[in-house]
């Protein structure tokens, strides 16, 4: 008899592996962790966490470190022989595709994300034409992209100085926020986990920016060494 | 005969309902064995021990999403898949 796909979809949708052999016998293991979704059966876990990390194309990557230069939340890492890999998925902020666009070779993925590349789909020519013309761009800004936006910030700093105001960032936050969850960008049960007062403040953003730069900047050196 | 396996993409709205439930029905009436995982995604980021084990095999038929991505998936979780892999991708298909 066959097995039913409403009771297998419904273990699957519960956190369950399920093994369904010739006969339509189903044998059902969970797997520790719960979708946010459904309820964990007793002495389990719940995990709101979505699987949200990147997924490097070794195919594709040239080892350059932009991601981990890039990375505020320190998702990636090298690891003995030099070679970047993500090291560290929960950090990963569930929806960010940043460090994806940073790639040069388009070669991180977020398998959950909506659209492509970034999902996995393969590569077109139009993709790689408009990653080189983001290096393209670095270098008319003069080689350096980091400096010159250290440059802009500090104009821009001087600029805004006068009329810097803490709650009028918030409410632009929650704006920005509001905006991009009516775009279906951030789903609402993410958008209720984040603590408005709590983000980081541009200091703390700048200071992440520079570590990360650090940590690349490291890793190319290293790397250079060896060969 | 490859080893069939199912991902149900349990943690995102990704691939459409109906298109796994036709995946799932079809499987299910093909008299064949298979294993269903609830997300290839969330058993790579914890390294699942089930994703080397369907690395392991000979012959395997994984259906999920674009190939590239579970490739990557199992190769990150240090477990990568044989070329030989047959890889469904269920995000480009339409229910039917």
């Amino acid at each position: 008899m066959p097995a039913s796909p409403t009771a297998i979809a419904a273990l699957l949708e519960s956190g369950n592996v399920v093994n369904v052999d010739a006969d339509g016998a189903c044998h059902a293991e969970h797997t520790g962790n719960t979708p946010p979704n459904a309820e964990a059966p007793a002495g389990a876990p719940k995990r709101s966490w979505k699987p949200w990390f990147p997924v490097i194309d070794y195919d594709r990557c040239t080892n350059c470190m932009q991601c981990l230069s890039f990375c505020l939340f320190g998702v990636y890492g090298v690891d003995d022989n030099g070679h970047i890999q993500v090291q560290n998925n929960d950090a990963c902020k569930t929806n960010c595709p940043a460090c994806s666009r940073v790639c040069p070779e388009v070669a991180i993925m977020f398998p959950k994300y909506s659209s492509g590349p970034i999902n996995g789909e393969p590569v077109s020519e139009s993709d790689l034409q408009r990653e080189k013309m983001k290096v393209d761009i670095s270098s008319l800004l003069g080689g350096d992209i980091y400096s010159t936006l250290r440059d802009r910030s500090a104009k821009a700093k001087s600029r805004f100085s006068t009329e810097r105001s803490a709650d009028k960032a918030l409410t632009e936050r929650q704006r920005c926020l509001d905006k991009l969850q009516k775009e279906g960008m951030i789903p609402a049960e993410v958008l209720a986990e984040i603590d408005l007062s709590n983000l980081p403040s541009p200091e703390e953003i700048q200071r992440r920016a520079a570590e990360a730069a650090a940590k690349g900047q490291a890793a190319l050196d290293a790397n250079q060494q060896r060969s | 005969m490859p080893r069939t396996i199912y991902c149900r993409c349990a943690y995102a709205q990704i691939i459409p309902g109906p298109v796994k439930d036709a995946h799932l029905k079809n499987l299910c009436e093909s008299g064949e064995a298979f294993d269903a995982v609830p997300d290839l995604c969330e058993m790579a980021a914890n390294r699942h021990p089930k994703l080397k084990e369907i690395a392991q095999e000979e012959e395997v038929r994984i259906v999920a999403c674009h190939p590239r991505a579970v490739k990557g998936l199992f190769t990150q979780a240090g477990c990568p898949l044989p070329a030989t892999a047959d890889i469904i991708n269920m995000r480009e298909q339409t229910a039917p």
